[in-house]
């Protein structure tokens, strides 16, 4: 799958001018409707800015919101760089919370943190993995379109998690469809938590050591992707499968892994949410996120320090546009999903739309 | 006086650099079976696609029915009444014939009408020229010979007194080409015009009135075709161009290192692409495989390099046969560990990968190779160094690993992938199209190379459309026409007559 | 035989919006324009046909607003896909998208009642058609029943979908030559450009055809059957009708039956909701609401038939010249 038309532009003016003039396109047009709907657009703008980095709080709930856009961003980047729209993510961490879930459940009661903790990332992965691994074998087996084929995944995904959730395991006399907490040692350590340990006063806020665990998969992608034996053969057959098959790479295994590799991450935001925010299974966790990093990872353009950098944008996002509709009541936090619509419209769909007027700029220079 | 169905006159059309059609003159006599013959890159097809209305003219005037006109798009020359008949077949294979050939004139909204129009002119069509089909038949399941009558039909429907056909016998049995002949006599004896761009000599002479021979963009001759015989077109064809002299000792040639048995190559259609072919390459010698493109011999290549399976035959090297034996990784990635080099035929599209940096695709083919990567990263210093040294072996220009390879001209595309390829040290070197784009400094380079590597003891295959290249280099040449080897030439004896009339078809054709 | 009749019932309702956004898809599709949009299509439409409906009283100039919103959307995918040659699944999730954005900012911005619009008063909804000799059939045993409540009595797009747009959709596109030429676009579109048809024409064609009918499709959600758009009502309805596309193998029929079958579902689901099968006990709702996608899942690997799309589905057309 390629994008649009081929990009003239040197490197870095792709992976930097473009995705800005793209996001401001994007805000352009959501100004125009805030402005439709009688609100005055920059003092929105100012109040989303504001909400997401104002205040240390705030800045807490956005690099927690960041910490799963990374994780999504990052999977959704590694099945294009095969060459494939994984559009699954989001029941990909769905299922991923079933299988750390069933981890806990099972084993808080007796299992320490230390070794707790890395068997449920470890089992995020795999349910990960497993729920992205049939859409990839039919793709690259059978030929069925992978978009359609996670698209439908989401969907049984919700059901069946419904099912177990209501069914299954919910807490014995809830009406709440939700697991029991989950006990302590099965916490991620919260910000706060991990700040107080060294003496600095942090705010009460989701923000856990997934974060840095978010980052550490960034630098782990921007490793594999480029410098591994195993990311060469990935972008050569994401770029040029005729030339894959000339360098003798097994174009099937090499999807399949890839699809696996991305649920695997994407499942990783699980982790997140439930054990470092929620401490509970409970019905749509996973609330969008999986879209969300479709639009990290054309915004980024696939690469580790731009999907950080998008994902970190869409968590100023989220919790701007939370602290916006509470201070602006006609205007909801939908307003966010605008915006990623309108990002992946231009970063996506018309992602080369201005080029032609940068590189008459650029032809002008050289 | 003769009335022209068409004339052309001082065309010319170049596409950047390239001239592909320069100061062209021909005139075609109406009622009467056209030959343009030429080699590749000759300008037969860019000649007729301007008469078709897909480019257009940079310079020159074409007179249809002697009124002078500007053709401008497909749907002017349709209603000039030319018509075109496509070597790859525009057809939608899931509708009928009767629904092809009213695609676009469909003569008004309900398409009930136009299909029984088209019923009944396509029974007339029948009796006229004996091009019979089932006008209900689904087209995807039709034959080749079937499916490019429909394509006729097709022109015919639309009123064309014109008729152009574009190498229409490169997919079809000879008794289908006989077939399609007789269609083509018919359709001249009702008045209609056929154009016929071929490279087959046989066809020329057998069916057409007048030939018009091109070579290198320009018109070589327009002759009666009762004026000439097959040695005359071939010598016009190939001409006499500067000898591409290349330093060249003779040599003994060392054992067989690929021997080929009756290789036969089937494809998901039905068509023989390689009729059994049979063939050795010793080492320290140079095959050179001649012939005009789209005779079988990038399918050879494709075989041989282990990217398309042989549907039978035997190809042994170094004591295996490769076709039966048993793999468990891709082919190609266990033929290039055994020893066999391939320089692809379509280096931008599978020798390299354009958007990866020179030093990445310096590894193409060998990134699992223990000798560059140990374990499962790469050390970048290590494979740009690794390319820098290539880079000043080879003499590529600009001499920066970290560039895309996009940005390199064809000619230094090229010395990447043979830098890479000879890099491996492999004793069976299958090389495609090796200079195609490329400027001649580079060319002399690449040249000096290959014998250097003759010299050394390895085998090479050697395939190109360069008549010239082939003669320069071989020590031997075979000669493929229609899937087969239609003779085989020691290369000091070889003339660009005597090739030209092989790769005409020479005898048998 | 009452609970049969009125699942049947249900059925038909449930599967009219379905069977309206498949054949959206199918003109799309069957041009060679691959459309995972249709639910932010229906969802626009939902919205912008609830309002009309509620400002002006009249649920056909809801329709009228219904069918220009779904246009305008399917306009801006044939901008991305045809003229700018873009990707077509990130184009059609953009607009998924921009949809679930824009609905309840509007919604909650003109209406402040939390991202839905107000009820529509009976008069401004479709009208059912109930025809003569109801009351006298009415005592006739099974054939009342049926006359009364399966086929009488459904509200007036349900009509016209099955009585008007099926049979001229299927007409359109096999009899006609609007029809052959958007066939021809799916499967080959070079040879429809050397025939001399405009690829890009006939594909923005059917798109407008496209956003016309999600368009109804969405008006039939809010304006009948809801009276009201509330915030992300299509609730994958869009993609169940993808999925009945292709269930279908993008025949219109077919895909028709697929709308039904998933439909039929539904409505079992709601009514099995907790009642234990002989054998198999109670099956959970989540799981009859899951085989809709289960199925195309299987047809897509092949498992249950092949389902073939048109050959030049997805890719852009660029003359190859």
């Amino acid at each position: 799958m390629k994008f649009g038309q081929p990009s003239t532009l040197p490197r870095w003016a792709q992976l930097s001018i473009l995705p800005v003039l793209n996001l401001m396109a994007a805000l352009l047009v959501t100004g125009l409707v805030t402005w439709l709907i009688g609100e005055n657009p920059l003092e929105c703008l100012k109040l989303l800015i504001h909400g997401a980095f104002g205040y240390a709080e705030g800045i807490g709930y956005t690099l927690f919101y960041t910490t799963d856009f990374i994780f999504t961003g990052l999977a959704v980047a590694i099945a294009f760089h095969a060459g494939l729209f994984n559009i699954g993510g989001e029941g990909q961490s769905y299922i991923a919370g079933l299988g750390v879930t069933l981890v806990v459940l099972a084993c808080d009661k007796f299992m320490p943190f230390w070794l707790l903790m890395p068997l449920c990332m470890l089992v995020a992965m795999i349910f990960g993995a497993a729920w992205a691994f049939i859409p990839g074998w039919l793709q690259a087996k059978r030929g069925s379109h992978i978009v359609v084929t996670t698209i439908m995944f989401n969907f049984i995904s919700y059901s069946l998690m419904l099912y177990l959730i209501s069914h299954q395991l919910i807490q014995a006399g809830s009406q709440n469809p939700a697991s029991r907490e989950f006990a302590t040692n099965a916490w991620m350590p919260a910000m706060k938590d991990m700040g107080a340990a060294i003496g600095l006063n942090l705010p009460d806020t989701p923000l856990n050591a997934s974060f840095f665990l978010a980052v550490l998969a960034c630098v782990l992608f921007y490793l594999v992707v480029w410098h591994s034996r195993w990311g060469y053969e990935l972008r050569t057959v994401g770029t040029n499968s005729a030339a894959a098959r000339y360098a003798g790479i097994n174009v099937t295994k090499v999807i399949i892994i890839a699809m696996c590799c991305s649920g695997a991450v994407a499942g990783l935001a699980s982790i997140n949410e439930l054990l470092g925010s929620a401490h509970r299974l409970n019905v749509g966790f996973t609330n969008g996120i999986g879209f969300v990093g479709v639009a990290v990872a054309l915004m980024g353009r696939n690469h580790p320090v731009g999907i950080f950098l998008s994902a970190l944008l869409f968590g100023a996002l989220t919790q701007g546009g939370l602290d916006l509709s509470f201070a602006k009541p006609l205007i909801t936090t939908e307003m966010v999903l605008l915006i990623e619509g309108l990002v992946i419209l231009f970063c996506g769909g018309l992602e080369n739309l201005f080029e032609p007027f940068l590189a008459v700029l650029f032809r002008r220079r050289v | 006086m003769t009335d022209f169905a068409i004339e052309l006159m001082g065309i010319c059309k170049s596409f950047g650099a390239v001239a592909a059609n320069r100061d062209v003159d021909m005139k075609v006599a109406k009622g009467s079976i056209h030959g343009i013959i030429g080699e590749n890159g000759a300008g037969k097809s860019t000649l007729m696609s301007i008469l078709y209305g897909y480019y257009h003219a940079d310079a020159g005037v074409i007179r249809v029915n002697n009124r002078e006109t500007r053709i401008r798009s497909s749907q002017e020359a349709i209603r000039l009444g030319i018509g075109m008949v496509h070597q790859h077949f525009m057809l939608v294979d899931t509708f009928t014939v009767l629904e092809n050939i009213i695609l676009g004139a469909e003569g008004g909204l309900i398409l009930k009408h136009g299909l029984a129009k088209a019923r009944e002119h396509l029974k007339q069509l029948n009796l006229e020229y004996g091009l019979e089909v089932d006008p209900d038949a689904v087209v995807g399941k039709l034959g080749v010979g079937l499916q490019q009558r429909v394509e006729i039909l097709k022109a015919l429907y639309r009123g064309a007194d014109v008729l152009i056909l574009d190498e229409p016998t490169a997919v079809l049995t000879p008794q289908e080409a006989d077939h399609l002949f007789r269609i083509l006599r018919a359709l001249r004896n009702q008045g209609k015009t056929v154009i016929l761009i071929t490279h087959k000599l046989r066809e020329v002479m057998d069916t057409t009135d007048n030939v018009t021979v091109m070579r290198g963009g320009q018109v070589v001759g327009n002759v009666r075709t009762c004026d000439v015989d097959k040695a005359v077109l071939a010598d016009m064809m190939v001409g006499r161009k500067v000898n591409m002299k290349v330093d060249k000792q003779a040599r003994e040639p060392g054992e067989v290192v690929l021997s080929v048995k009756d290789l036969k190559l089937v494809d998901a259609r039905g068509v023989n692409l390689l009729k059994g072919l049979s063939f050795d390459v010793r080492a320290g010698e140079i095959v050179g495989v001649a012939g005009v493109a789209g005779n079988g011999q990038s399918e050879l290549l494709e075989v041989l390099a282990g990217m398309t399976e042989a549907t039978s035959g035997e190809v042994h090297y170094k004591g295996e046969d490769l076709v039966r034996r048993k793999y468990r990784q891709p082919k190609a990635a266990a033929l290039r560990k055994m020893g066999i080099a391939h320089v692809p035929e379509d280096r931008s599209r599978e020798g390299l990968v354009k958007t990866f940096p020179a030093y990445e695709n310096a590894i193409l083919g060998h990134q699992r190779d223990p000798a560059v990567c140990k374990g499962w990263f790469y050390r970048r210093r290590d494979l740009i160094k690794h390319a820098s040294q290539l880079i000043s072996q080879f003499d590529i220009r600009p001499d920066n690993p970290m560039l895309r390879a996009g940005l390199l001209s064809g000619g230094n595309q090229q010395k990447v992938v043979l830098a890479r390829e000879i890099h491996a040290n492999p004793d069976l070197f299958l090389v495609g199209q090796p200079t195609r784009g490329v400027d001649i400094g580079a060319i002399e380079f690449i040249h000096r190379r290959l014998v250097e590597l003759r010299d050394e003891g390895k085998a090479i295959l050697l395939v190109s459309v360069e008549l010239e290249e082939i003669m320069a280099l071989s020590d031997r040449i075979l000669v493929m026409v229609g899937g087969e080897i239609s003779g085989e030439v020691p290369g000091a004896d070889a003339t660009a007559s005597a090739l030209g009339l092989l790769m005409g078809g020479g005898d048998k054709h | 035989m009452d609970q049969f009749i009125s699942l049947l019932d249900s059925t038909v309702r449930v599967s009219t919006p379905l069977v309206l956004a498949a054949l959206a898809g199918l003109f799309s599709e069957r041009s060679g324009v691959v459309d995972i949009g249709l639910e932010g299509k229906m969802l626009t439409s939902a919205f912008a046909s609830a309002t009309v409906a509620y400002l002006t009283g009249n649920p056909w100039m809801g329709l009228a607003a219904g069918m220009l919103a779904g246009t305008m959307l399917s306009m801006l995918h044939a901008f991305v896909s045809v003229t700018f040659n873009g990707n077509q699944l990130i184009s059609g999730m953009a607009v998924n998208t921009i949809a679930s954005g824009i609905t309840p900012v509007l919604a909650l911005a003109w209406f402040q009642q939390g991202g839905n619009t107000p009820q529509l008063p009976d008069s401004a909804r479709f009208p059912e058609l109930t025809l003569p000799f109801a009351d006298a059939l009415n005592r006739v045993p099974v054939i009342g029943e049926v006359y009364n409540n399966l086929i009488f009595g459904h509200c007036i797009l349900v009509y016209i979908t099955f009585g008007l747009i099926l049979p001229l959709v299927t007409w359109v596109l096999y009899r006609s030559r609007f029809g052959l030429r958007l066939r021809a676009v799916g499967e080959n579109p070079h040879a429809a450009d050397t025939a001399g048809i405009s690829v890009a024409r006939v594909r923005y064609m059917a798109l407008v055809c496209n956003g016309m009918l999600c368009g109804m499709a969405g008006t039939f959600l809010s304006v009948y059957q809801t009276g009201s758009f509330i915030k992300e009502m299509t609730a994958g309805k869009g993609f169940l009708a993808l999925a009945a596309l292709i269930f279908g193998k993008w025949r219109p029929f077919y895909a028709m039956l697929g709308c039904l079958l998933f439909a039929f579902s539904d409505a079992v689901q709601i009514r099995l909701e907790g009642v234990p099968l002989p054998l198999i006990g109670a099956i959970p709702s989540q799981f009859i609401e899951a085989i809709p996608y289960i199925m195309t899942v299987l047809l897509l690997a092949g498992f249950v038939g092949k389902s073939i799309p048109p050959k030049a589905i997805g890719e852009p057309f660029v003359k190859s010249r």
